[in-house]
């Protein structure tokens, strides 16, 4: 049987509680950090504007390209390789007054005239009003998926389990998007789609570690919690890396063959795999402890009957 | 049982491993259906071409010839538009080489995205305002109108920010003004008196307007797919999305330029008398019509003469309906503004007993490429939409009977109001991807399926062994039916939904891993290898429930707020949660009994 991880003994995670804390804390702290001094670099999907990419036979003359373009009167263009030498990337930012959807014409009609093998690629025109309504249901979809979450394991396991979870997650978004924010990755709205899919995903991680320790509170009688939850954690530390790994295999084929078009959507998953293991384990599990969770939150109902008990066992 | 869920899985998916075909599709501008008489004269515009069709299907309401490479799809469609293109729209499309009896259990490929075949997508808003202006300017027409009809005086109409304010000399004129126009419109205004002295205000309700914006966008659509229409494409999308926005997406089109004029064509109305007293046939045939006429084609090809001078424009039509007259034959329904009203009034009351022709004119900028330089031309179609006898004087609000039927009404009511008053559109958005780009994007999307899946597979062989092979064929199950699910739904495949494939496949995987745990945890504490599986089953099973259903809420809710491509991701994502359920639990659990279900003293598994 070939085991990478296998414990004769639950490894003490929650003794290591306090340092953990602290280096979630930090780390949120510096991407809440990045979020605010460098914000996202957002793409037209969400800024509105126009997007070009231009396709050259030979290596594209990125500085000609400014020049022409320049002379066309729009000035805050930015031009740059994409992919290969001869793939362009062209951004038009929102300019008032100007009918945007003809600004991609008027471009690829100059291009073509200083030289004629210039083929469009792709063209993304996003005018302002949509941008800012792609972005506000953005921000919608990820306080929905938080709530739904929230409300599931509410009533799958208890509230402590469901603010846990939702917590640490949280956390892993907010660290995806800080490390975009501090590496300037563009932000559109595939890696929004890959944020929630992280969100749906990384709690996944939680529930399987919750659903040991919700076991283990029934079976392990003579044990504190803290033993409990060490003891889950240890289980399931083998499915949580053999899981992560094969998800982080699709992952990583995605940013090798998926192409620019996927590859930040790929990197915002990978980063959100690799923080969802830590935070599940060293994140939500500690939450579980800070909020105080008692073998009776877990215990079912008719023991629950005794509090109303007197001393004799009568109820009165 | 599960053989034959899998037996339909891999019958659905199958379809989209076909490589597609040229073809060359061909549907009526009007609702007539395509008969085997058609269809000849199909087959002999290209035959007389010299271009040979490898297969031909007519389902009634479409033509689709298939043929051997693009170049003769390409010249099949040049030939077919010149033939019949005046009646039909010819498009390009790429026809999938399903097998017939694949298709005969309705076993059809998924369509693909834009960013997978190249296309543009186009979401346009329709200028609210400017539809509540024209409405108000026109109720301001009509008031006026109304009180000189009725000798009612006023000292003054004017518009004020969204209402309407008449001013009179005393409170007399006032209520009696108030009571006529309340007869008239007081289901869709409302009336109410400033203290101001002898005022009347009339606002639009809150109903009226939402049925003004109702129809504005409506009639947008209309145009827009009859424009659409013209520029041949295959399987073009045009929909109401919110309250005053439309998507329009044209897979295959290239040419976004030429695109957008035609879909910014404006368009208006002309109604002209029938020059009965010549033959059109003889004018077609020397090319010259008698002074004073101009020659036009009918709808069903045959010419007509028309008289030059114009007898009213579709300027005046403030609305146009579909209904039926006084003997129940199909009719449209028309009102005129008071102006319109007044002029058409005079000329058909001079023309009545003689036959009116309905001249619907597209006005569209053209540019071409003439010796590397684009030249704009403007071009201008004209179309006899109707023709019909003038039965006596006509004047605000009349109709036009001699229709076939009521569908050809409501198809004339629409352009009859297309035509005169459509709100002006904007695009907010456009997103274009070349042909090139497509192909490049299945490429790229189907090899990061494939090399993951492989990687994955060698991990899971390595890591569980036989485990690991039930794993795997599970995951490989999974694939094929979530590939045979969305093709059932004919879900759009796109890029995000290729990396959701990808996405939940990793993600699927997590269940055998569960259950494999949970059999070697067994295992250890000393459990006999077949209670193992079982136990390790059983107990697995609510985790993975737990772990999937909060994805799914994930998915749910990108699919309820996301837009576009993100919506295909969550509709990938929610199903292939789905699948993978099944097929990680019940799949893998068939194929790990009928390796060791038949033993029942087991002694060692490989896992």
């Amino acid at each position: 049987m070939l085991e990478f991880f296998h414990f004769k003994k639950a490894i003490p995670f929650m003794r290591y509680g306090k340092t953990t804390t602290a280096i979630s804390l930090a780390t949120f702290l510096f991407s809440v950090w990045a979020l605010f001094f460098y914000g996202l670099n957002l793409g037209v999907d969400f800024t509105g504007g126009t997007v070009m990419e231009v396709r050259y036979a030979q290596a594209a003359p990125l500085d000609t390209i400014r020049e022409t373009i320049k002379a066309t009167g729009y000035h805050e263009v930015a031009v740059q390789n994409f992919g290969s030498s001869q793939d362009v990337l062209i951004r038009v930012p929102l300019k008032e007054g100007v009918s945007s959807a003809q600004i991609s014409e008027q471009i690829m009609g100059v291009l073509k005239s200083t030289t004629p093998d210039v083929s469009l690629s792709k063209v993304d025109f996003v005018g302002g009003q949509v941008g800012q309504e792609l972005y506000e249901n953005g921000g919608l979809a990820l306080l929905l998926v938080a709530a739904g979450i929230i409300i599931y394991l509410a009533i799958r396991f208890e509230w402590r389990f469901a603010v846990s979870a939702a917590i640490a997650n949280l956390h892993d978004v907010v660290i995806i998007l800080g490390l975009f924010a501090f590496f300037q990755w563009q932000f559109d709205l595939t890696v929004l789609a890959g944020v929630l899919a992280i969100l749906g995903y990384s709690v996944n991680e939680s529930v399987v570690v919750f659903d040991r320790i919700r076991e283990n509170i029934r079976t392990m009688r003579d044990e504190t919690i803290p033993d409990i939850i060490d003891s889950a954690i240890t289980t399931t530390m083998s499915r949580t890396i053999i899981t992560h790994l094969s998800t982080q295999i699709m992952v990583t084929s995605m940013l090798w063959f998926g192409g620019e078009a996927l590859h930040n959507f790929a990197l915002a998953l990978t980063i959100g795999i690799m923080f969802g293991i830590y935070s599940s384990v060293l994140v939500a599990s500690p939450l579980l402890l800070l909020f105080g969770l008692k073998r009776e939150h877990m215990i079912p109902k008719e023991e629950e009957k005794i509090e109303g008990m007197n001393a004799d066992g009568s109820v009165v | 049982m599960i053989a034959v869920i899998l037996l339909v899985g891999v019958i659905y998916s199958v379809p989209n491993f076909f490589p597609s075909e040229p073809a060359v599709q061909l549907s009526p501008k009007l609702d007539q259906p395509i008969d085997p008489a058609t269809m000849q004269r199909f087959e002999q515009a290209l035959q007389a071409k010299g271009l040979t069709v490898r297969a031909s299907e007519n389902n009634g309401q479409q033509a689709l010839f298939r043929f051997e490479d693009t170049d003769t799809q390409l010249k099949a469609s040049e030939a077919l538009k010149e033939a019949v293109g005046s009646q039909f729209v010819v498009a390009l499309n790429l026809a999938p080489s399903t097998p017939g009896w694949l298709r005969a259990l309705n076993a059809n490929p998924m369509y693909l995205g834009l960013d997978l075949r190249g296309g543009v997508h186009f979401l346009m808003e329709v200028d609210m305002q400017a539809a509540t202006d024209k409405a108000i300017d026109r109720y301001e027409d009509e008031f006026r109108d109304l009180l000189r009809e009725q000798d009612i005086k006023y000292q003054g109409i004017a518009r004020e920010g969204d209402s309407i304010v008449a001013k009179f000399n005393d409170a007399f004129a006032r209520d009696t003004a108030e009571n006529a126009l309340r007869k008239s419109y007081g289901d869709s205004l409302q009336f109410s008196k400033p203290a101001d002295g002898n005022s009347l205000q009339a606002s639009i309700s809150q109903a009226t307007l939402v049925g003004i914006q109702k129809f504005a966008v409506q009639q947008n659509i209309i145009t827009l797919r009859k424009r659409v229409n013209e520029l041949g494409v295959a399987e073009p999308v045009i929909q109401q999305q919110g309250m005053n926005r439309i998507v329009v997406q044209l897979p295959g089109v290239q040419d976004t330029a030429r695109a957008k004029e035609i879909l910014g064509a404006t368009a208006t109305l002309e109604f002209r008398l029938v020059d009965e007293e010549n033959d059109p046939f003889q004018a077609q045939q020397n090319g010259r019509p008698p002074i004073g006429s101009q020659l036009y084609k009918e709808r069903n090809g045959n010419p007509i003469l028309l008289k030059r001078k114009v007898m009213l424009t579709g300027d005046y039509i403030t609305d146009a309906s579909s209904g039926f007259d006084q003997n129940n034959r199909p009719a449209v329904h028309i009102t005129l503004d008071g102006k319109g009203a007044s002029r058409f009034a005079k000329v058909t009351g001079e023309n009545v007993q003689k036959l009116m022709a309905v001249v619907f004119i597209e006005t569209k900028i053209d540019s071409k490429e003439v010796d590397g330089q684009q030249v704009k031309t403007s071009k201008t179609t004209e179309e006899v939409i109707n023709v019909a006898r003038i039965q006596e004087q006509l004047s605000k609000r009349f109709q036009i009977t001699g229709l076939d039927s009521p569908k050809e009404s409501r198809d004339l009511a629409l352009l009859l109001r297309a035509g005169a008053l459509a709100a002006p559109l904007y695009i907010v958005e456009e997103r274009t991807v070349g042909p090139s780009m497509g192909k490049e994007n299945i490429e790229k999307g189907f090899n990061s399926n494939i090399w993951g899946f492989a990687a994955v597979v060698v991990f899971m062989l390595v890591y569980y062994r036989m485990f690991g092979l039930t794993a795997s064929l599970a995951l490989g199950i999974n694939g094929f039916f979530l590939f045979a699910l969305l093709s059932m739904l004919q879900a759009t495949l796109t890029l995000p939904g290729l990396a959701g494939i990808a996405l939940t496949l990793g993600m699927a995987i997590d269940a055998n891993v569960l259950i494999n745990e949970r059999i070697r945890e067994e295992l250890r504490a000393g459990a006999s290898p077949q209670v193992a599986i079982n136990a390790g089953y059983d107990r697995a099973w609510g985790t993975i429930l737990d772990s999937n259903l909060t994805t799914l809420i994930a998915g749910i809710a990108l699919f309820l707020l996301g837009s576009g491509p993100i919506k295909g991701f969550a509709v990938v994502l929610c199903l292939g949660i789905l699948t993978s359920m099944f097929s990680a639990v019940t799949v893998s659990r068939a194929i790990v009994n009928l390796i060791y279900g038949y033993k029942p003293r087991l002694q060692k598994i490989s896992i």
